[in-house]
Order: C-alpha cells, then sequence, then structure tokens
C-alpha cells in the first residue's frame, strides 16, 4: 500500500511553480515535509474549506497551477465545495485527496471513505472534467503529470496507508504563511 | 394580515452598492441566491470584470476569499442573516490569517418578520459575528446603504479585517407571503 509522505513527496517533485493550498492537518505536515516552499498557503484550520480556498485562488489566478491537497476527512466536510468548483469549471486547479480513511488528527477514527463513500465518484457526479482513484505506485507516477498539465478541474483520490509518521510542522503562524505566499506571488503588488 | 406597503418605485441601492464595489476593484464575489440581493447579485453576474461564484453554503465564501487574497484578488461575499451561522467556524481564517473579508449581510428575523423560524438565528446574527470576531455595522435607510458599504470595503480593505455590513430588513421590506 502506498504510504502518505512519499505519496505526497513524489507529488510535489514535479511541481514546477504550481500553488499549493494544503488542508487541516495531515497533509499540512506532509506538504512541509516535502519541504517548506513560499508557493504553499498551508491550512491549519478551516476544515472543508481546503478546495474552495484552491477555488479562489484558481480564479484569481489563471495562468497559474493550482494544486490542492488534503485529507479524506477534510473534503467530507467540504463536499458542498466540489459542486462549487465544478460549475466554476477551472481549467487549472486540480484537487487531490490524500485518502487513509481515518480521521488522522482526533485518533484515527474511520471516515466515510473507510464504509465505501466514492470520493471520486462524486466529483465526477458534480462534473469533474477528470476524476481518479489511485492505489499503486505505476499508477500514481500516470497521475502526476496530469495533476500539473491536465485540463481541469481533475479530482485524484490516493489511498494510503494508516502507518504512523513522525510530526513535521510549517509556520502555524496564518498571517505570515498569507504574507510570505503573497509577496512571493505578486512582489510589491502585495502591499499596494 | 396587513398589505404589504408598496414602495414607489425599484430600490436603487443595490446599483449604488454595484457601483462601491467597483469602485473598490472587487474582483471576485462570493454569493448564496438571496432574495434582497438579487438586484446586486444579477449586476455582478452581469459585469465582464467581476468573477461570481455561486456557494452551496456560505462557509465556502470564507475560504474562496482567502484564496482570492492569497492571488491577489479583492472579493465580496453576498448572503442573508441566515448564512451567517453557517460560517462561524470559517470564520476563525479571517482572523488568523488576517485578509480583507467583506460581508454584506441582508437581514431576516428582524423588522416585521412573518417566519417565526427566521428569528433565532436574524436575532443572534450580530453577536455570532461579533464572537467570531468581525467588525459588524448595521444600516437600515436604504438611502446609506452604499456610504456604510463604502466605509465597510474601507474599513475591510485598509485593516486587512473581516467586516459585516448587516443590511437592514427595513430596507429590503417586507416578504409578501401571499404571492
Amino acid at each position: 500500500m502506498l504510504e502518505r509522505r512519499a505519496v505526497v513527496a513524489r507529488i510535489l517533485k514535479d511541481r514546477g511553480d504550481a500553488l499549493v493550498v494544503t488542508g487541516l492537518g495531515s497533509t499540512t505536515w506532509d506538504t512541509a515535509a516535502a519541504g517548506d516552499n513560499p508557493n504553499n498557503l498551508y491550512l491549519w484550520g478551516g476544515m472543508g474549506g481546503a478546495a474552495s480556498c484552491g477555488l479562489g485562488l484558481a480564479l484569481a489566478q489563471p495562468e497559474r497551477r493550482v494544486l490542492v491537497i488534503t485529507g479524506d476527512g477534510e473534503m467530507l466536510m467540504g463536499l458542498g465545495s466540489l459542486a462549487t468548483v465544478a460549475v466554476q469549471k477551472p481549467a487549472n486547479l486540480a484537487v487531490c485527496v490524500i485518502d487513509n480513511e481515518r480521521y488522522g488528527e482526533t485518533g484515527m477514527q474511520r471516515t466515510h471513505t473507510a464504509f465505501g463513500v466514492d470520493l471520486p465518484a462524486m466529483a465526477k457526479a458534480a462534473g469533474f472534467k477528470t476524476s481518479a482513484l489511485v492505489r499503486t505506485k505505476p499508477e500514481l507516477d500516470g497521475i502526476v503529470k496530469k495533476l500539473f498539465t491536465a485540463p481541469g478541474p481533475l479530482f485524484v483520490a490516493i489511498k494510503v496507508s494508516t502507518d504512523p509518521v513522525p510530526m513535521v510542522l510549517p509556520s502555524r503562524d496564518g498571517a505570515w504563511i498569507l504574507r510570505r505566499f503573497r509577496h512571493t506571488l505578486l512582489g510589491d503588488a502585495a502591499d499596494e | 394580515m396587513a398589505k404589504r406597503p408598496k414602495s414607489a418605485s425599484a430600490p436603487t441601492w443595490p446599483d449604488e452598492v454595484f457601483a462601491v464595489l467597483k469602485d473598490h476593484g472587487i474582483g471576485q464575489v462570493g454569493y448564496v441566491p438571496d432574495a434582497g440581493h438579487t438586484r446586486l447579485i444579477d449586476r455582478c453576474l452581469a459585469d465582464n470584470e467581476i468573477r461570481s461564484v455561486q456557494l452551496t453554503t456560505e462557509e465556502e465564501g470564507v475560504s474562496l476569499l482567502l484564496g482570492a487574497w492569497a492571488g491577489g484578488q479583492k472579493g465580496a461575499l453576498l448572503m442573508q442573516s441566515s448564512g451567517v451561522g453557517n460560517c462561524i467556524n470559517m470564520l476563525s481564517l479571517a482572523q488568523e490569517c488576517r485578509y480583507p473579508f467583506l460581508m454584506l449581510v441582508t437581514m431576516r428575523g428582524q423588522w416585521g418578520e412573518f417566519n417565526p423560524w427566521q428569528i433565532p438565528m436574524g436575532q443572534g446574527t450580530r453577536a455570532a459575528l461579533e464572537t467570531a470576531g468581525v467588525i459588524v455595522i448595521d444600516v437600515d435607510d436604504a438611502a446609506r446603504v452604499a456610504e456604510t458599504v463604502h466605509a465597510a470595503a474601507a474599513l475591510a480593505f485598509g485593516s486587512y479585517r473581516p467586516v459585516a455590513v448587516l443590511i437592514s430588513q427595513r430596507v429590503i421590506g417586507f416578504k409578501n407571503w401571499k404571492k
């Protein structure tokens, strides 16, 4: 079974200048573990908001690729945002769910995906242009390029193991994370 | 039941507010369909420079506009007071990340409300927003809505804070239940 840190590191190795939004909480730690980057907008809160945050960013920056990396529990709390994203049809947005079928931050209780809820099917039904489920390394290698180049909106769920991983935390200062992100993206215009 | 008082003509405040949003360079508008905001939403949808995003719930607007701001775009959220309760936890993003967040809220459960089910959230709107760290400004005079929105936008974008304008049901008018 795929391991979450290796999956996120593999994806981000090919990110180029993509803008990345992460969801509360394990995917924020996974993304930090792959190496801090000023193009990362780490969310430590607002559970359920990662995909809509990625949508707002993708609409504001249509020339840049935007990748949302979030967990199954976080995505389940914001299922309506799949409908909202699908209606807007952002060609530059991909949503990637790292699916361990558990609420990792609260004691590894099973999420709805552990009982068969099919997130890629829900995204497809909402109207995402492409949606896929990934379980193996070859499938992962095959999907990474699409995450950064295929016309969106794109939805990919990647099943990963529940094996424990070391804690790696980025800055938890939201104002600083946002200011750094804006300055990197917008330069001096960030202060106008 | 008493007859609904008729106004002489269509209200002009939605068009005035639209002009204020344009003046402030609003590029992205999130909304949940709402009777009081119908005219303003239609104006936004018809504008080529504003991206209007229909939401399934108001809380999506809080994170949507964090993303918009992160990408260099100013935004506003158009909603009804019943949607304020849907936003509470998500508003922690605005307080922690310090981004300008403008909410234009049409009130229910207030001036001449007929539906008792609207009362709990309508009467609790200000307290809920203030508890979540949002600056709240009321307006109950149609002639002052635009200037109030202008002041709220200046405050939000000048101070990087969440600001809500509560547009009284007195401005919106009574809902006609016999229609």
